[in-house]
């Protein structure tokens, strides 16, 4: 009998061509708060979807022993039933439906005759809302609460099936400093009742509040477990970050001319939750031929600072002044941004980039049809051109530009979106995460195309989670915080510790 | 244009390309005919409908007065298949029509009738009326963002009770002869009353010395960019077998009464909307809207302005299908006009546009249309009962779809 509820032993898990998990190893004690930390794509999550039964045993090697015994889940439903629950980080809950039905969604209380007795359902949910303190009527729908005490119901959910081991994705992301205080301390309160918990987080101070023992995840493998008396800000970044950088940037020499593009005290708040303030007086500028980075963990802002730059595409009560090369400049909508020569390619191609049912062709042409216009009518043979020459330019693996957009791969997907804003003739690009889910080769491809950009005397501000990466391409980097610009720093004096402190530096309180 | 960046690394240069697998030129010609066959798989349908018909109908069907037929009858419903399919290709739906043209109807009975006014003064008002209706449901679509199905739906509610508001429970009737001839008149016995009009074989005479020189146009344009043609072969005996049909068609117009008006406003319908949807901005942003409006929107195209102007689009089709029917019927009454929508939008998913959206021509929902004409005609020919006819369209718009889907699902699209 050992006094650890949870063994994860040698778990590995390959996609397509991705080792995601390497041998990890997590043992968990019962009883603990224990925190899971790594840089976004380490694995974290993975990790958890694995032990969920998300990945169902089978799709990965490795043992599982819960409470002494070695399970193999088939789904969620299994796990659920061994007392293990997962709370994801967008929440899984039915907005139209009251708090007492989605705590006992799919696990209705029936009375007789099978059908759901309504007063012992919300006479039960009561009750677990008074475990987790959250004073509402179980009858309130989820949509008329907030995100804060809607986590709190994802709680009172997972309580209300016995749960022994509590997995919290991310918890705090979406929440303000408040409810983040009071899910802590919920958590610690829940350890008193015997109920182990597992938190993957990011966040250092909040670690420090509530961890037992911390363990860090790097590149799909565990580095190592650290004991709540040795943990440090600084062992745990360097745990995080750990990894050297190897020849996997292209050589830039930056030729950097004057301002193009200045950004002042831009602000922009949540676009259903006005008061909620998401990008908070961002001061920033672009050079000519520089390519700048901003660095943030997911949630501090930094798709949301683009896209509400972009044309007010995204977020309400938008306020903040754009100048290019000095002069003042609006962009109230995507078409007056791209006519100020700004573009903007999206981090989630197939959603926001590309016209799938489309071809090469006609996407890249998508932003620009004006200049192919000639007496009222689109010069199609000469978008045709158009377009193969960025096939051969961009090195885009197409037999010809009329193959739709939705059959290539995603780096040849993105060498598409490139194309697109490269031929609207911009000034400043914004590329957020232009290399996310693409494979080594384009990746490198697409780092030659962006120095070539700025060879070119464009401006460039890239948006990465993965720091490597900005600081193997950037010539200024920028660290974003829950919508704050917390420090800005030439790539050379840009350490990967350097950094993570910035990229974690919390509002003053 | 030239190109404003220089190829890259050399490394990364050699890959591009050629990836195409090695092919010999017959499977290359081959491949070029069934990707054809495929695209134009609606054009056989038709096709194989029309022989159906002929041979069960004893050759009736083919006869140059029912040709004749065929076109007057069905161009109402052509008309709007044209604007429906655009809608439906951003999209939308709009249930309205059918009401909407009775509206109009009646409206034009009110200013040609009743008021007396000169035709083309009717005409050119009643379209405008139709301009104000697509105004007022394309603010609700566009700038309040209410999703077309609710809008139109409750313009179908709206419109028909207009329509009848306007009649006062009555028909409107006895419309001038100008005005008829919208639904009714020939372009013929310019020559005098001869047995072949020869009007009609001139202009499709021209039709077909027109397309043939659009076609070699195209094809010469496309070499010049050093773009993949079709091989020479194929490209005449298609244009050989759409020439020896044009010169069918203007054939039997032309042993019959001439050449319907309602023809030429569908041919230059044809002719503008094509144009429109293929080759100018508005269109291009029609079916950018269509296939992904995020990433449309994220391109600097205002989805709001093309959502509102396709259905200003709409109610002036709309319209202009309401004034056909009255001048055909000679008469503006209540029940005009039902059931007008389902046949458009049924022209428009058989003739290949997707429910999601993003995919559709006008050729495509022309054909649609004609599909379901042929149906309705052979059918009443055959005698067979209007409520056998309505499940016969039923099972063919199912069916049409259903082998739409399947072949989308075996090319492994999206």
């Amino acid at each position: 009998m050992t006094t650890n509820i949870l063994e994860m032993r040698g778990i590995t898990k390959t996609f397509p061509g991705v080792k995601a998990l390497a041998n990890v190893t997590l043992s968990v004690g019962r009883g603990e708060v224990h925190a899971i930390c790594g840089e976004n794509g380490a694995g974290k999550s993975t990790l958890m979807k694995v032990l969920s039964g998300v990945y169902p045993h089978g799709t990965y090697t490795g043992d599982i022993v819960f409470e002494n015994e070695t399970v193999e889940f088939r789904d969620l439903t299994d796990s659920e039933a061994k007392g293990i629950v997962i709370i994801h980080q967008e929440l899984a809950l039915s907005p139209y439906l009251s708090i007492a039905e989605n705590i006992f969604l799919n696990n209705e209380l029936k009375g007789r005759g099978g059908l759901i007795d309504w007063n012992k359902t919300n006479f039960e949910a009561s009750k677990l809302l008074a475990r987790v303190g959250l004073r509402e009527n179980p009858t309130t729908r989820i949509m008329d609460i907030g995100v804060g005490k809607q986590q709190l119901v994802e709680i009172a959910k997972a309580l209300s099936k016995e749960v022994k081991l509590l997995i919290l994705d991310e918890p705090t992301a979406a929440l303000n400093d408040e409810d983040s205080d009071h899910l802590l301390d919920l958590i610690l309160h829940l350890k008193e009742q015997g109920i182990t918990s597992i938190i993957i987080s990011h966040k250092l101070n909040e670690i420090k509040k509530v961890a037992d023992s911390v363990t860090v995840i790097r590149d799909g493998k565990t580095i190592e477990t650290i004991a709540k008396q040795d943990v440090t800000e600084d062992r745990i970044i360097k745990d995080m970050v750990g990894r050297d950088l190897e020849h996997r940037y292209p050589d830039h020499t930056p030729h950097i001319g004057e301002e193009l593009l200045r950004v002042e005290d831009w602000t922009a708040h949540h676009p259903q939750d006005t008061s909620r303030v998401m990008v908070d007086h961002v001061n920033l500028h672009v050079r000519a031929g520089e390519i700048v980075g901003i660095a943030g963990l997911m949630g501090a802002g930094r798709t949301e600072f683009a896209m509400s730059l972009f044309g007010q595409s995204y977020g309400s009560r938008i306020s903040g002044r754009v100048f290019l090369r000095g002069t003042e400049i609006k962009t109230r909508t995507v078409a007056e941004a791209i006519e100020h020569g700004i573009a903007y390619a999206t981090e989630d191609r197939k959603t926001y980039g590309l016209n799938l049912i489309e071809d090469i062709k006609r996407n890249i042409s998508m932003a620009s049809l004006k200049k192919l216009e000639k007496y009222g009518l689109v010069h199609d043979n000469e978008e045709y051109a158009v377009a193969n020459e960025y096939r051969t330019s961009m090195n885009i693996k197409a037999p010809s530009v009329l193959v739709k957009t939705g059959k290539l791969s995603g780096g040849n997907q993105q060498k598409v979106v490139l194309s697109k804003w490269i031929y609207s003739d911009p000034e400043v690009l914004i590329l957020d995460e232009p290399t996310r889910g693409i494979d080594v080769g384009a990746k490198y491809e697409i780092y030659s195309i962006i120095n070539r950009l700025a060879a070119q005397g464009k401006g460039i501000i890239v948006i990465s989670s993965e720091l490597p990466e900005l600081l193997g391409i950037c010539d200024r980097v920028y660290a974003l915080s829950e919508g704050r610009i917390t420090g800005e720093l030439p790539v050379e004096e840009a350490t990967p510790e350097a950094m993570l402190k910035l990229m974690t530096m919390e509002k003053p309180r | 244009m030239t190109n404003p960046n220089p190829p890259l690394t050399e490394e990364t240069h050699a890959v591009g390309g050629n990836i195409n697998p090695v092919q010999n030129r017959f499977t290359d010609r081959l491949s070029h005919v069934l990707a054809d066959l495929g695209k134009n798989g609606i054009f056989i349908a038709l096709i194989a409908v029309v022989v159906l018909f002929s041979i069960l109908t004893n050759g009736i069907l083919l006869r140059p007065q029912n040709i004749s037929n065929l076109v007057v009858q069905n161009g109402y419903i052509l008309v709007l298949a044209i604007g429906m399919v655009m809608v439906i290709i951003a999209g939308h739906i709009d249930l309205s029509v059918g009401s909407v043209a009775a509206f109009v109807g009646a409206v034009s009975g009110v200013f040609a009738v009743q008021w007396g006014l000169p035709w083309w003064l009717a005409v050119i008002l009643s379209l405008g009326i139709g301009a104000l209706v697509g105004v007022w449901q394309g603010f609700w679509i566009a700038f309040v963002g209410i999703p077309a199905f609710i809008v139109t739906l409750a313009g179908m509610l709206i419109f028909r009770g207009l329509a009848l508001v306007v009649l006062g429970n009555a028909n409107i009737g006895s419309f001038p002869a100008e005005y008829r001839a919208l639904g009714n008149g020939f372009l013929s016995d310019v020559f005098g009353d001869l047995e072949i009009d020869p009007l009609t074989i001139g202009v499709g005479a021209l039709a077909i010395i027109a397309l043939v020189v659009q076609q070699v146009r195209t094809r010469r344009g496309r070499q010049k960019y050093g773009q993949d043609v079709e091989p020479i072969l194929w490209f005449v005996t298609k244009l050989v077998l759409v020439s020896a049909a044009i010169a069918f068609f203007a054939y039997s117009l032309a042993s019959y009464k001439g050449i319907p008006v309602t023809l030429i406003i569908l041919a230059v319908l044809v002719l503008v909307y094509g144009i429109v949807m293929n080759r100018t901005v508005f269109g291009r942003h029609i079916y950018a809207i269509g296939g992904n409006r995020h990433a449309a929107e994220l391109s600097g195209i205002k989805t709001r302005r093309v959502d509102f102007w396709l259905f200003v689009n709409m109610g002036v089709l709309a319209a202009l299908a309401g004034l056909i029917f009255t001048a055909r019927l000679n008469l503006a009454g209540p029940k005009a006009g039902d059931g007008f929508e389902l046949e458009a939008i049924s022209a428009a998913f058989i003739g290949g546009a997707a429910v999601q959206g993003g995919v559709g021509t006008i050729g495509g929902a022309i054909i649609g249309g004609l599909i379901i004409g042929v149906l309705n005609n052979g059918m009443s020919i055959l005698g067979i009962g209007i409520e056998w006819q309505q499940a016969v369209k039923g099972l063919v718009l199912l069916l049409a779809v259903a082998f739409d889907v399947y072949n989308k699902r075996r090319s492994g699209g999206q």
